[in-house]
């Protein structure tokens, strides 16, 4: 009989699993839960983005496209970042292709950690960063963000988290879980510290076309934060295309040349079907990103006023497609809000705590579902918060 | 007509059931305002009308739809206009529009049977004055109709419950 505690290696037996997937188990049994639980769009990918995915199949472009990927997908990003966002990449040295948005964060870590380096997560934020800093052998800091400051990062936070052997800042905004947005502002109060200190900002921007009201801005859109600052992004969200699993990595060309060697061992390149397919979505696709915006907006509205009108105090998501109501004049813990929820109502939403300590006393619902479903949620959250105050 | 009109306009596109407190949170306003705006919509006869759309294959009720292509010499000073009010005014005309190409009005029409809409296209429509020739196709098969697919062939696959 092997132990396979002894050879698992310790780093990533220390590793949690992910706090989202907590009450999977209770909610398989049941069949007429509705999932606030969701991080992924409800639409299906447009169908002329898909038909292009399937053309290329038809086709036989079934073979593997060059390590940092197509010329063609590499050139489209770089209209779309520059058309969109005013952010200006060289297509040959400043892009690299990866699966997934996923892939590029873990690339970006990886390529800058050596042992020990530190680097700062805001949070609530996304399960992966901190893993990930660990596996590369570095050391996650979190840096606790509160509802008050509509979970922004503020320089004084910043600061209290620097050491001697800060590396890297995640940047993860438009937030997934909170639904909170840095506006240029907030972001320029962080550059001189940034500067002094010479730390990299990894700025996940994967949800940037969903912010409302508003345009998103990237840290790489202030000139003297360009070439400390690595930007990921993808397809999955703005384009509802999470299973195509296709992303990119966009920064300073000597980043990028260590990232695509990584990427060229651990994957070689980036599905070839779903790079084609990309090439469509990034040409053509502007008008479904603002349908699909446009939704979302309505969605967002009518699920803060909600929950509002139940007395859930929640700050005004601007960005991505998550609400992040307080829970705690509950008095519940978020993990007993959300289980009692689900087993009491049928209603699944994500512990606040599954995105960090400081997301205690928060749930995490995503609107990206459909107004019936959001209405009946809402009905439903209703009769459990009334049934807390008997 | 100003933002929010258009936004409440393609919410109601849509889906005609969402209530009055839904559309006040989706468009950012009150309730009251949703009432005004839709009624002065239907005032200015922006908002003809709310209905549903039915897949009668899947009911016990027979019927029958026809496309007809129908030629007409236009009246002077009237055009098409009086020949194709002669047209719509019939109960059993759905749709009814005026084209560019190769024929002059559409007709759409629904009848029990194919007799039915056949006998009104040869004693009605086709000695109409002014029509000159017609053209009827039956449609066998709806796949989609304003905007929603009839029968959905993609596998519904459920999303993972949480991510």
């Amino acid at each position: 009989m092997i132990d396979y505690n002894s050879v698992i290696s310790q780093r990533v037996q220390d590793i949690k699993p992910s706090g989202i997937r907590k009450f999977f188990d209770i909610l398989e049994t049941m069949t007429d839960a509705i999932s606030l639980g969701v991080g992924e769009p409800d639409f299906q990918t447009p169908w002329h983005i898909r038909d292009a995915g399937i053309y290329s199949l038809e086709k036989g472009f079934t073979k593997y496209t060059s390590n940092a990927g197509m010329t063609d997908v590499r050139r489209e990003i770089c209209n779309y970042l520059s058309r969109r966002f005013d952010l200006h990449y060289d297509m040959n040295s400043q892009v690299l292709v990866t699966v997934g948005g996923s892939e590029a964060i873990d690339l970006a870590i990886r390529c800058i950690t050596n042992p020990g380096d530190e680097i700062l997560i805001p949070e609530p934020s996304f399960v992966c960063y901190g893993p990930i800093a660990s596996l590369a052998s570095g050391v996650p800091v979190p840096i606790r963000l509160v509802a008050d400051n509509e979970f922004r990062l503020s320089p004084e936070q910043l600061e209290a988290a620097i050491t001697p052997r800060t590396k890297a800042l995640v940047l993860p905004y438009p937030s997934n879980p909170t639904g909170g947005i840095m506006e240029r502002e907030d972001l320029e109060k962080l550059v001189p510290i940034l500067k002094q200190h010479g730390i990299i900002v990894l700025s996940d921007e994967i949800y940037a076309e969903l912010t409302y009201g508003q345009h998103h801005v990237s840290m790489a859109n202030i000139p003297e934060m360009y070439d400390q600052t690595i930007v990921v992004n993808g397809m999955s969200k703005c384009y509802s295309m999470t299973g195509w699993r296709l992303g990119y990595v966009c920064g300073p060309g000597e980043l990028i040349a260590q990232m695509t060697k990584i990427h060229q061992y651990a994957i070689m390149s980036a599905p070839t079907t779903s790079q084609y397919a990309a090439v469509e979505a990034l040409k053509n696709g502007d008008e479904d990103i603002e349908a699909m915006k446009e939704e979302y907006d309505g969605r967002r509205r009518y699920l803060v006023n909600g929950l509002r009108k139940l007395g859930l105090s929640c700050f005004e998501p601007k960005g991505a497609f998550y609400v992040f109501p307080s829970i705690q004049s509950t008095g519940l813990s978020s993990e007993e809000f959300c289980e009692r929820l689900l087993v009491e109502q049928k209603v699944a939403c994500i512990a606040g705590n599954a995105f960090g300590e400081s997301g205690e006393g928060f749930v995490r619902m995503c609107y990206a579902a459909s107004m019936q479903n959001l209405e009946e949620a809402l009905r439903r959250i209703g009769l459990f918060l009334d049934s807390l105050k008997k | 007509m100003d933002q929010r009109s258009n936004k409440l306009l393609k919410l109601l596109e849509k889906d005609c059931t969402l209530t009055p407190a839904q559309l006040a949170a989706m468009c950012d306003t009150t309730e009251e305002d949703i009432a005004l705006r839709v009624q002065s919509l239907k005032d200015e006869g922006v908002i003809l009308g709310y209905k549903a759309l039915i897949n009668w294959e899947k009911t016990a009720i027979e019927a029958v739809e026809a496309l007809i292509e129908v030629k007409i010499t236009p009246q002077r000073d009237k055009g098409f206009d009086r020949i194709a009010e002669r047209i719509y005014q019939y109960e059993e005309v759905e749709s009814c529009y005026l084209m560019s190409g190769g024929y002059d009005v559409t007709v759409i029409i629904t009848g029990r049977t194919l007799r039915e809409v056949a006998l009104f296209v040869s004693e009605k429509l086709s000695t109409i004055d002014g029509v000159t020739s017609t053209a009827t196709h039956f449609i066998l098969k709806k796949y989609k109709q304003q905007n929603v697919v009839f029968e959905q062939r993609e596998e519904q696959r459920e999303r993972l419950i949480f991510s």
